[in-house]
């Protein structure tokens, strides 16, 4: 199905294809690729913030003897699988130029309505139906009004993020739902293996689907298409409201198998559940080298900066940081992360421009 | 500055070229699209720096490093389109960046209007320094950024194609203000493509062939086609291929199309292998007609029929599964997509060609556009270097191979040569006849009165959104055509 070459991306081998196909002399040929793979991944943003990781897991093993224990990382994982399996949806719709501020609404909904049909004596099966179908039908809103009606995606999920944790609360008022099956907790508390959880082998499986999904299919192609150009994309025949449509139903389903996990996970239902989510999530894209403007970005980056921001929350909750610590230190971070590699840029600009050639 | 040399990646955009420019003189910088004129003009304004050679003012060796140390030097520069503030005053506009201050450092306003207005008044403006951009003609917003240059006490002012965008009567205008900033002991470096304007004003030429000097000397001890044969290296001979081929049978048949505003019951046939041109004034219609065709807009009647189906396109996407593509007049903003390579760009039509089942296969999406950059000749460093940094003509080369590669059967072509040198409109003419000989039909929109008649079969006129005249090439004239269009007496 897949042309052996296309996962290769031996440049050498296709630089002397593109050789052989011209005829000698006459036409003028044009290399396929600037740099080799190599070069290309050692500048890349992935490699700074992979290296920037290995720091603070250094860091971290040496400041506390208790990072290092198996058991302690696994549990640090649940810092960031449920947020990060958002994010890669999250990524797609920034890069498609658009964002998504309601995700952590969508939880709250999805999950209430699970407790919902708890009350009513549902079974883990049909719990996991609904908050799918939930889930999608969140999505589907937000994408009717951004896709269909071309409506500002950041006006439209603010006012959705007030809707959807609104009905939550109308639905709840200020109790809590609990009593869900006990074979529901696997999703938030179960093993596959030793100490890998179900939802570390769920966040792998989705950090997998969207790294196909965005890189390797046609469907990814036109979302950087859109992100970067969106007139340009229509004129070339991208459906560009079936794209942005779909991207927003895929958003609402991610954050419903996220509402599963968490409350799974957490045993009970409040309306208040992963209330400031959306900010987290939209950090942890940016942290992984999304433009925030669209156009740009990977999935790889969102994987390690999802990776890099569970290990500093875990480090730090480690040495018994406080919350409001933790955030002004995630905060540096983010802005400390992006604006390097810009001033360094900068510096190397005028070093060049005052020694003349 | 002399021995300048600039690479960029792969491409050297420059080669050890020098250029001289003298107070109270206007210089002439002529060259194609690609031949390194625009690089030139970033290198004095401090937004390049040269690989090698030097640059020297008054006597004394200057390195630009930022724009900043460009205004600094007193160098000034006009672009084509002008890099202005809308929702500014005139004054405001002007004096951006070095307004006078009052005591606390305030902006003084009174000082800024009154300065604004003898500038302006100095210049034979006729407007007011309180009057917001965006009330403004372009031609008046030129004259803001000339202003501007003033103010900042420019030694150094470069206009980069100051004309494109203005009329004939404010060209006129314009020539007198940078005959008054000549006068004034200006040195005028000025960027055009058209010959009239440069005998018209300047007083030196510098020609660049592929980033090389390719003369310079006095307008006065040359001519038209000197300059030319420096330019492209040749002699023109005759612009427009000849037809080679006869068109075939009926392809396309529009029946009413029609759109409550921009234009009403427009009917026609294409032929295989024919090129089909579309003259009018720009507003007639042509593009909107042409765009809904394309699926982009719906129209409220008409029948489109594609190779014996008719279908009404909701979407580019249907046009071009039927084998109808288009290329927009406007190649930045809705032909190419700048910040992603060629082959992203060449093979995004074509993604269904070039992908499996939805997984897309590089190595196909390379020898797409591979093929169609080749026929093209293009220029590029590389098929992943952005569509950006590529020059105008090379660009429209990308946006024709992108929809060359879905193998259509009708191109439209919205002005296809607008704004891009001789030598790629020589290529792009060249390569239309080779079109049609394969039996591609074309559509041509173009506002030329030469290209429609040196390269169309037939040649439909359009005025306020209706079909007014149809003529086959025998019967064309331009003056047909202008009456036709302008709708004096009956053409037709």
């Amino acid at each position: 199905m897949t042309n052996p070459s296309t996962d290769g991306l031996d440049d050498g081998q296709r630089m002397g294809h593109a050789a052989q196909g011209a005829a000698p002399g006459s036409v003028r040929v044009i290399p396929d690729r600037m740099r080799s793979r190599f070069k290309r991944i050692v500048g890349s943003w992935e490699a700074l913030l992979l290296l920037v990781g290995l720091m603070i897991f250094l860091l971290n093993a040496q400041a506390s003897p208790y990072f290092l224990d198996p058991w302690n990382l696994s549990d640090a994982t649940f810092n960031f699988t449920e947020k990060a399996m958002i994010a890669f949806a999250m990524a797609l719709v920034i890069i498609s130029g658009e964002i998504d501020l309601s995700v952590a609404s969508i939880i709250a909904l999805v999950s209430t309505s699970m407790g919902f049909a708890v009350q009513l004596g549902a079974d883990t099966p049909v719990l996991i139906a609904v908050a799918l179908v939930i889930g999608m039908l969140c999505g589907a809103f937000n994408g009717v009004l951004v896709a269909l009606l071309g409506l500002p995606s950041i006006v439209v999920t603010i006012g959705t993020l007030s809707l959807f944790r609104g009905i939550a609360y109308i639905i709840l008022g200020d109790k809590a739902y609990a009593g869900y099956p006990a074979s529901f907790a696997w999703f938030g508390q179960g093993y596959v293996w030793w100490v890998i959880t179900v939802e570390l082998v769920l966040f792998m499986i989705i950090a997998l689907f969207f790294y196909i999904l965005l890189h390797r299919t046609s469907f990814g192609r036109a979302v950087f298409a859109i992100g970067n150009n969106p007139t340009a994309a229509l004129f070339s025949g991208i459906r560009v409201p079936r794209v942005k449509f779909i991207l927003f139903v895929l958003t609402g389903l991610l954050s419903a198998i996220a509402a599963i996990c968490l409350t799974s996970r957490l045993g009970s239902t409040r309306p208040s559940i992963a209330v400031g989510w959306e900010l987290e999530i939209v950090t942890m894209v940016v942290l992984g080298g999304v433009n925030i403007l669209g156009g740009s970005g990977t999935i790889a980056g969102v994987l390690i900066a999802a990776l890099v921001m569970g290990m500093v929350t875990f480090g730090l909750g480690l040495l018994n940081v406080p919350g409001i610590v933790m955030s002004i230190f995630v905060g540096l971070l983010l802005i400390g992360v992006i604006a390097l590699p810009i001033v360094f840029r900068r510096l190397g600009n005028r070093r060049k421009a005052v020694v003349p050639g | 500055m002399s021995g300048v040399t600039k690479i960029f990646p792969g491409v050297k955009a420059l080669s050890d070229v020098s250029l001289e420019l003298y107070a109270g003189q206007v210089t002439a910088l002529v060259g194609e699209n690609g031949a390194g004129k625009s690089t030139v003009v970033k290198i004095l304004t401090g937004i390049h720096q040269p690989d090698a050679g030097t640059l020297v003012l008054d006597e004394q060796a200057r390195t630009l490093a930022t724009p900043h140390d460009a205004a600094d030097a007193g160098i000034t520069a006009i672009h084509q389109e002008t890099v202005l503030f809308d929702e500014l005053s005139v004054a405001e506009n002007i004096y951006i960046g070095h307004a006078p201050r009052g005591r606390l450092g305030l902006v003084d306003w009174e000082q800024l209007y009154r300065l604004s207005d003898e500038l302006l008044q100095r210049m034979g403006a006729s407007f007011d320094a309180r009057v917001k951009l965006r009330d403004l003609g372009i031609a008046n917003k030129h004259l803001v950024a000339i202003a501007r240059a003033l103010s900042i006490d420019a030694r150094v002012v470069v206009m980069d194609e100051p004309t494109a965008a203005l009329s004939h009567k404010e060209i006129e205008e314009l020539y007198l203000l940078v005959e008054r900033l000549r006068d004034d002991g200006k040195a005028i470096l000025f960027i055009s493509h058209k010959f009239d304007e440069i005998f018209r004003i300047a007083d030196r030429y510098t020609v660049f062939r592929d980033g090389e000097m390719a003369g310079s000397g006095l307008i006065s001890e040359t001519d038209p086609d000197a300059l030319v044969a420096m330019m492209v290296g040749r002699s023109v001979e005759s612009v427009f291929p000849p037809q080679t081929s006869s068109p075939g049978e009926v392809i396309m048949r529009v029946k009413g199309y029609s759109h409550p505003t921009e234009f009403d019951d427009i009917s026609f046939e294409l032929r295989r292998g024919e090129i089909l041109g579309f003259y009018g004034l720009v507003g007639a219609g042509r593009s909107e007609c042409m765009q809904s065709l394309f699926g982009i807009t719906r129209p409220s009647t008409g029948v489109l029929e594609i190779d014996g189906v008719t279908l009404t396109p909701s979407s580019p996407a249907d046009a071009i599964a039927r084998g109808l593509v288009y290329v927009p007049e406007d190649r930045g903003r809705q032909g190419a997509i700048t910040a992603l390579g060629i082959v992203d760009n060449v093979a995004l039509p074509s993604l269904r060609k070039t992908s499996s089942r939805g997984f897309v296969q590089v190595a196909e999406e390379f020898a797409l556009a591979r093929e169609y950059t080749q026929r093209l000749e293009l220029r590029a460093a590389s098929l992943d270097q952005h569509v950006g940094e590529l020059s105008g003509g090379n660009q429209q080369k990308v946006v024709i191979a992108k929809w060359l590669a879905t193998r259509p059967l009708v191109i439209i072509l919205d002005e296809p040569t607008k704004g891009i040198d001789i030598g790629s409109k020589a290529a792009v003419h060249a390569f239309m006849r080779e079109l049609t000989a394969q039996g591609l039909a074309v559509i041509m929109v173009s506002s030329e009165i030469p290209e429609i008649l040196g390269m169309s079969d037939r040649i439909i006129v359009m005025r306020e959104g209706r079909r007014v005249a149809e003529f086959t090439r025998e019967q064309a004239s331009p003056e047909h055509l202008v009456r036709a269009a302008a709708g004096i007496g009956e053409a037709a």
